[in-house]
């Protein structure tokens, strides 16, 4: 099967699209950025490719009454096994490159015990991670480095206590290791992990039927012949790209969003340290554009930064701020700043939901002031980028859209994260298609 | 990479003799401003919009201009250092940094770009032609040297042209206040015959320096109106206007791009003649100096040459007929200071540049916003709207800075041009979608 790919390079997470001749997206991958673009490209297109295989499955399946439902369970269940597979295959990787870094004189005399203890803190994280990956269980993040690294810490601790060892021996291989393997290119067969992952599920589930087997075994089959490739965002050109293979992050931007909403004529994009505003024609054509300049100011690192400062996850951000009543007025957007804001306000007494409130408050500020330069927001507006996943932002932008423009149709995709990789993608369908001379250098 | 359709570019900076001559020419100038005080020369600091060059050779002053030494300081590197010496001095952060720049050169021994001292002036020629700041600097300065300062009001052009009051009001204060004081500073008397010589030989380069310019018209352009056009208007907008040095300058520089034009070639860049034209542009705005090279390069890699550009029209406005004129000599140097670009209002700036934009069959505007020049940056967006709307072409907005290094953002500018050029592309070939061939 000829396929097109879109990588989006951003800052802070690279993200992938992967879609067929005929316009519709097969499967979506994203990874963090980890400052190595080679290593997150790798990584993205192979996740775009992993979901992919589940589109193929579903199209086996085929829309079936009555299966739909089992079906459903059947792949949630694959995928979670899939992923634990995986999360395990990496797990052992982090575990060999942790004893690998038992060396040197700080070692000498510890050696042995600080293996053994490394040991029992893998032991233990392979005895958790089915849990992990359960029906309904939240992680905070997808991304091993966040997973295992919380929990290594953790179990770290209370393995070096009861092992009368200094912790920092332990927290010291790890930071020597988690890097290393972070970057290291995922290996191995994906089908064959796939039928692992398979065989685990036929034991967990009675009612996998030689039907769904078939099917999965049909689906592993399609071979996908990667036919071009489209980069795009912050770290394009860093990449081996040659120039017909990259594309502006504002043009991606602009052609995913009329893909994804074909009524849109404005475009706000916030993402890791780029807020875009552009305006596009019928066609998805980039008509204006205005982005903020070179301080990432409002952009959603300042929330990274907020969430870092709070020593909360990125994703609990929006829902506390969603629990004020009484956003405090917040005007500075300037990350350096916003942590001694924040510690200045928390010791005035304000409540951290407050707080919250009025720094997203903030950022969409200093967004609608982006937007206004670009030429300002027509009906329909769609707001694409990580950001656009943060109730608490997403509250304070149709509240601001309102008073500024009146009634306008605000489109918010839930993979809208993935805007600048399906334009990507598009790109490449059409260039795959010979439809280049536009862009062409 | 992105450099393969690219003829190899050579590494070896190309000098034509014209650039031999300007560099010659610039050397000896700070030379002679270097010896002014040994050599009993008087010296007069003055700006380039509304500069009288004319004028102040007719008392022997030798022309300082400030702008044009924080742009040397700006190429040179040095400028980020002055800047953070007069910020240490007081300077906001969002004061001009040519006036930073040159503010933190003076408490650092106002060392110019020849190694030397600069001198003291002796007067302060403020000729004021729509920026204000220009009044604010000029107070520092004299606070700074306690000397004559000179105050020549041009009037605003608010409603986009000139009356005979307005040039009847300069050449009053020209009489009246001038001329009398500049003859007080110098120990010369005034000589309108030898100003009108002077103005005899302003006219003869302005008619090769149009021609030149003028030559953005051809495909491909023979010239980069922007980045080459910096160098192309450094004499005229200088010490030199009225000068025999500033009409051999013009000769030689118009007989080379006789020669590219008869040869069908683009312009000459910093890594050689230029590859194949793709995009041609107007632009509005002063340049960046800190990293003007690298600014240029993200032009020229992509194929993209600056036709025509406002920056090129701050030190006069000569495209539209305008010359100095030896028969009215004081009349001319009003009308000369009146037609300058930033004493014209912001719909004749739009006139201007809807006008380039159509003469010289480009592509679309882009504006390069100056963080710390409000003069130029006020109001620039609408002018982006409004020349988008009349000429139906697109338009786009990069930020940097004069002389603040701070303010560049490689990454930032290049995002920007590359979306701008691509969308450039997908205007041009806009049917299916944007991209169909």
């Amino acid at each position: 099967m000829r396929t097109f790919i879109g990588i989006d390079l951003g800052s802070t997470t690279t993200k992938a699209v992967l879609m067929d001749e005929n316009e519709q997206v097969l499967g979506r991958g994203i990874t963090n950025s980890r400052s190595n673009y080679d290593t997150a490209c790798k990584v993205v297109t192979q996740e775009a490719a992993i979901d992919a295989r589940f589109t193929l499955f579903r199209r086996e399946f085929g829309d079936e009454q009555g299966t739909k439902q089992q079906v459903e369970e059947f792949l949630s269940a694959l995928e979670r096994s899939f992923r634990l597979e995986q999360f395990l295959e990496q797990l052992a990787d982090l575990e060999q490159t942790c004893i690998d870094q038992i060396i040197g004189d700080r070692f000498a005399k510890v050696g042995d015990e600080v293996k053994t203890a490394l040991e029992e803190v893998f032991r233990r994280l392979r005895l958790e991670a089915p849990d992990l990956f359960a029906p309904n269980s939240k992680r905070k993040s997808d991304f091993f480095r966040d997973i295992a690294g919380s929990r290594y810490l953790a179990i770290a601790e209370e393995v070096a206590r009861d092992a009368d060892l200094a912790y920092e021996l332990l927290l010291n291989v790890y930071d020597k290791s988690i890097i290393a393997v972070e970057n290291r290119p995922p290996a191995g067969n994906l089908s064959e992990k796939f039928r692992t992952a398979l065989d685990r599920v036929k034991t967990e589930m009675s009612n996998v039927s030689g039907h769904i087997q078939q099917a999965v075994e049909k689906a592993l089959a399609i071979e996908l012949e990667e036919t071009y490739l489209v980069g795009t965002g912050y770290g394009r050109v860093t990449l081996p790209f040659s120039k017909e293979h990259i594309r502006s992050e504002i043009l991606c931007h602009g052609l995913g969003a009329h893909m994804m909403y074909p009524k849109t004529r404005t475009v706000l994009d916030i993402g890791g340290q780029d807020t875009k505003g552009i305006q596009v024609d019928p066609k998805g054509i980039v008509e204006n554009f205005q982005m903020n300049d070179r301080c990432a100011a409002g952009c959603g690192r300042y929330l990274g930064y907020i969430a870092d400062e709070m020593n909360m996850g990125l994703h609990e951000l929006g829902p506390l701020a969603m629990k004020s009543g009484k956003p405090a007025r917040i005007n500075s957007t300037c990350t350096v700043f916003a942590g001694a804001e924040l510690r200045d306000r928390l010791a005035l007494g304000e409540k951290r939901e407050d707080i919250l409130a009025g720094l997203h408050r903030a950022i969409i500020l200093r967004a609608m002031s982006i937007i206004s330069r670009s030429g300002g927001i027509a009906d329909e507006f769609t707001f694409t980028g990580g950001v656009a996943k943060n109730e608490a932002a997403v509250r304070e932008l149709k509240k601001l859209v309102a008073e500024n423009y009146g009634e306008v149709t605000i489109n918010i995709d839930p993979d809208s994260i993935y805007t600048g990789a399906l334009g990507g993608a598009e790109f490449a369908r059409r260039a795959g298609e010979g439809r280049m001379e536009g862009l062409e250098a | 990479m992105n450099t393969a359709s690219r003829p190899t570019p050579s590494t070896d900076i190309i000098k034509d003799a014209s650039m031999v001559k300007q560099k010659e020419m610039m050397a000896a100038h700070f030379e002679r401003l270097s010896n002014a005080k040994e050599n009993g020369d008087k010296v007069a600091s003055t700006f380039v919009p509304g500069n009288l060059n004319e004028l102040l050779m007719c008392f022997d002053l030798v022309n300082n201009l400030p702008e044009v030494n924080a742009i040397q300081s700006g190429l040179r590197r040095k400028s980020g250092a002055y800047v953070m010496e007069a910020e240490k001095a007081g300077h906001s952060e969002d004061v001009c940094t040519y006036v930073k720049s040159d503010i933190g050169m003076m408490a650092k021994g106002n060392i110019g770009p020849n190694g030397r001292e600069l001198p003291s002036p002796d007067v302060l020629m403020l000729s004021y032609t729509g920026c204000f700041t220009f009044m604010k600097w000029f107070e520092l300065l004299r606070e700074q040297y306690k000397c004559e300062t000179i105050f020549l009001q041009t009037p605003y052009l608010a409603d986009g042209k000139i009356t005979p009051n307005m040039v009847q009001y300069m050449v009053k204060q020209f009489k009246e206040d001038v001329i009398p004081k500049l003859e007080k500073v110098s120990g010369v008397k005034f000589d309108i015959d030898r100003l009108r010589e002077y103005l005899k030989k302003s006219a003869k380069a302005e008619d090769d320096l149009v021609y030149i310019l003028q030559s953005g018209k051809s495909k491909p352009s023979p010239i980069d109106a922007y980045f080459g056009g910096i160098y192309y208007i450094g004499p005229i907008f200088g010490a030199f206007r009225g000068t025999d040095d500033a009409i051999e300058y013009y000769r030689f520089l118009r007989e080379e791009v006789d020669q590219r034009l008869a040869a069908g070639l683009g312009p000459v860049t910093p890594d050689g003649p230029m590859g194949e034209e793709k995009y041609r542009l107007v632009v509005e705005g002063p340049p960046n100096y800190t990293n003007f090279r690298q600014f240029w390069k993200m032009f020229y890699d992509e194929g993209a040459v600056v036709v025509a550009s406002s920056y090129t029209k701050v030190g006069g406005t000569y495209d539209f007929g305008f010359r100095h004129d030896p028969d009215r000599p004081l009349e001319t140097l009003a009308e000369y200071c009146l037609g300058v670009y930033t004493n014209r209002s912001l719909p004749m700036r739009i006139d201007m540049l809807v006008n380039y934009i159509n003469e010289y069959e480009a592509d679309g505007l882009l504006i390069n916003s100056i963080k710390s020049c409000n003069s130029f940056s006020a109001g620039q967006l609408l002018m982006m709207r409004e020349v988008e709307k009349r000429t139906g072409k697109p338009a786009a907005f990069v930020e940097t800075d004069l002389v603040d290094p701070r303010y560049f953002s490689a990454a930032n500018v290049k995002n920007r041009l590359e979306s701008y050029f691509q969308m450039v592309d997908q205007k041009r070939t806009g049917s299916d979608r944007g991209v169909a061939a």
